[in-house]
């Protein structure tokens, strides 16, 4: 990249702000005499702390309130107290491997639909990113070129994603016109509930895949190349240069790698939403679906279940947050 | 490997920089290049197949076999009549084939006419007859949209929700990454918690209560109820104060003695040195806005507040599905990432490897 570009944008992308900031300077400077240098920290912060409050802090205590109440109404005080009713409502089940024995199946096969896609989805990720990583990493040509051909889909909308695969899949699209034409049937890939989990996962990894990528070539990178000079000189295979030196050195990353597209993995929506709609039926209905179902789009907005589901998502989310700091922690410090 | 490091101990970096070039070819090149051949068809064989197919005409899309590029039929001028006629290829009785322009279709026979020799009529089964094409686009699938649907409104709605929350977002983030790099007060890190804290917390997590809070503002079904809630991300106060704590105390230092009020060191001194990192912040945060979901498919229920992202999927899930106006729309979604990511590549990538952030 060039200086000048670089400076074009971000001239560019400064120049709405510096007319706030050239407005701002009296009236900071005005405050400034009031608090006094000491008091400037929490003037600076007072507008980012009060959007987190207002859009995160407050809501997340509200979403436990919500949580404990029923009815339909969405003010919370017209709202009644329910207790743990919504809670043991999601968790009344016979057999909790089996979606169908419990009272809200719906929920359990969102569970069940979403711990098949990120066991599937994860492993194929990381593993195809790793193999991507691996051959970027080689003495290839137009490295460049090709490392842009696995990242640009990461920056496209999901939405966008999803419509570009849908008009590959549908019925007269061009993969059944590859089957037809190799002598095989044309295969109804949305009505078919195995085939509509195969295209949501393969899907998503098309999409992501990119990003991880990136981060397990960093870690490629990031290894001393005497170690394979070393490597080289002794007359070490390769098989075995990847499974001494390149493995054990880039697997801190590939946890962090892993932990992420957990993190990811359990909250899918948007792709799959758009290209199957959680069709056929429920197959591939995910958890942040049901919640989004279940307080948004249903007859009866059922709220305080939907809060249910969500501390029950957050919960998980939180444990697997809280992994990943360690582990980012413990590859940063080596 | 081996016999070419014997053979040539002496050019230890040359052998490294060219590996497998002197000596056989390791199973792995192989394996690469076909990879990387494979890569390229999947990863942007669909984008180029959305792409020509957005050119194609109802008639075109609904084709099977699908033709590789948009076609269209030739239509020729043929004397005597008014308007251009559709051109055919013609199988003969004879076994040859002739160019004729269809004059009309009635049942199975189609009345035809040799445009070398407008005086002659032909009736000719329509079986035996195929049209003539030639790579035409259908620029129509554009122009329609954007003039008879919403999807110019859609578009502005996208603009505007895009722009102004980044710059929501680059302002209030770097204030804030400012006071946690730049000052030592009492309640600093516990401030740190909470930002690393609210990472934790996708709105995913709290749709509801964020949806009762956009309510409470009565901001449902506009354009705020997108930008507002997600301008403070905290991967952007880390990410600058990161980059902030590296600039030298001594200039901040300087200015103080220079008597310039904080608000101007944090605009005029630690801003610009910022830059860099701002420049990251800010692609990232046009990205995210850009293609966000969910949030506005909860919080937008009107069609005059979609953004593109909303109004391509309420098209898309349409019971009589215009495939040919919702691939040029989402060719025309695309465009914007496509030219960001052109001119900015470098920007992202290390933006990625660096923050990890998405």
């Amino acid at each position: 990249m060039t200086a000048t570009l670089k400076e074009r944008a971000a001239t560019l992308a400064a120049l709405p702000v510096e007319f706030l900031f050239r407005a701002l300077e009296t009236p900071l400077a005005f405050v400034q005499r009031l608090v006094g240098v000491r008091g400037m920290p929490w003037v600076f912060l007072l507008p980012n702390l009060a959007f987190f409050g207002i859009f995160v802090v407050i809501p997340l205590f509200i979403n436990f309130a919500f949580s404990l109440t029923g009815g339909t109404a969405l003010y919370p005080s017209d709202r009644v107290y329910a207790g743990t009713e919504q809670y043991a409502f999601l968790f009344d089940c016979e057999n909790f491997a089996d979606p169908i024995t419990c009272r809200e199946d719906r929920f359990w096969k969102g569970i069940y639909n979403t711990a098949v896609f990120i066991f599937f989805q994860v492993s194929f990720l990381v593993l195809f990113s790793l193999v991507t990583a691996l051959v970027l990493n080689m003495k290839i040509r137009a490295r460049g070129f090709f490392r842009a051909v696995f990242f640009f889909p990461v920056l496209l909308s999901p939405v966008v994603v999803a419509l570009i695969w849908k008009w590959i899949l549908l019925r007269d699209g061009l993969l059944n016109a590859f089957l037809v034409s190799l002598g095989l049937d044309k295969i109804l890939f949305f009505v078919s509930p195995e085939w509509a989990m195969f295209w949501a996962i393969f899907v998503s990894i098309w999409a992501h895949m990119g990003f991880y990528t990136l981060i397990l070539l960093a870690g490629l990178q990031a290894i001393p190349p005497d170690l394979y000079e070393a490597a080289e000189v002794d007359g070490t295979s390769r098989e075995r240069v990847f499974f001494r030196i390149t493995l054990p050195l880039l697997w801190p990353n590939l946890l962090v790698v892993i932990v992420l597209a957990l993190i990811k993995g359990v909250q899918i929506f948007d792709e799959v939403f758009v290209l199957t709609g959680g069709g056929p039926g429920t197959a591939t209905q995910f958890i942040v679906q049901y919640i989004y179902n279940t307080a948004f789009t249903q007859q009866v907005q059922n709220f305080g279940l939907a809060a249910a589901a969500s501390v029950v998502l957050g919960t998980v989310l939180f444990v697997l947050t809280l992994t990943q700091l360690a582990v980012t922690r413990k590859r940063d410090n080596g | 490997m081996a016999e070419a490091g014997t053979l040539r101990p002496g050019l230890k970096g040359l052998l490294t920089a060219r590996r497998g070039r002197g000596g056989k070819r390791h199973w792995t090149d192989w394996f690469a290049y076909l990879y990387l051949l494979l890569g390229v068809v999947l990863m942007f064989g669909p984008v180029v197949w959305l792409t020509l197919s957005s050119f194609k005409t109802p008639a075109g899309l609904v084709e099977f076999p699908p033709t590789m590029l948009p076609l269209g039929q030739i239509a020729v001028e043929v004397e005597g009549h008014d308007k251009p006629l559709p051109l055919y290829r013609v199988t003969m009785e004879d076994g040859t084939t002739r160019e004729l322009a269809q004059i009309r279709r009635i049942g199975i026979i189609s009345q035809m006419v040799d445009p070398a020799a407008p005086g002659e009529t032909l009736k000719v089964p329509i079986a035996q007859r195929e049209p003539v094409r030639e790579f035409r686009m259908a620029w129509e699938n554009y122009r329609d949209p954007l003039e008879r649907f919403d999807f110019v409104k859609y578009f502005w709605n996208s603009v505007i929700v895009t722009a102004v929350a980044t710059i929501i977002t680059l302002l209030i983030n770097s204030m804030a990454a400012y006071a946690l790099s730049i000052y030592e007060f009492r309640g600093r890190n516990a401030i740190m918690l909470l930002v690393i804290g609210t990472l934790m917390i996708p709105i995913t997590v709290i749709l509801v209560p964020v949806y009762l809070v956009v309510t409470q503002l009565n901001m449902v079904n506009t354009l705020w109820a997108v930008i507002l809630p997600g301008a403070a991300t905290p991967t952007g106060v880390f990410l600058l104060r990161q980059y902030m704590l590296t600039i030298p105390r001594d200039l901040i230092d300087a200015a103080r003695m220079d008597k310039a009020s904080e608000w101007s060191i944090y605009w005029r001194v630690v801003m610009p040195l910022a830059m860099p990192a701002i420049a990251v912040l800010a692609i990232f945060s046009v990205m995210w806005r850009w293609n966000e979901f969910l949030w506005p498919l909860i919080v937008l229920n009107r069609s005059e507040v979609y953004t593109l992202q909303v109004g391509l999927n309420a098209f898309q899930g349409e019971l009589d599905v215009q495939w040919h106006y919702i691939l040029a729309m989402t060719v025309v979604t695309l465009i914007p990432v496509v030219l960001v990511f052109a001119f900015l590549q470098r920007f992202i990538t290390t933006g990625i490897a660096n923050a990890g952030m998405k």
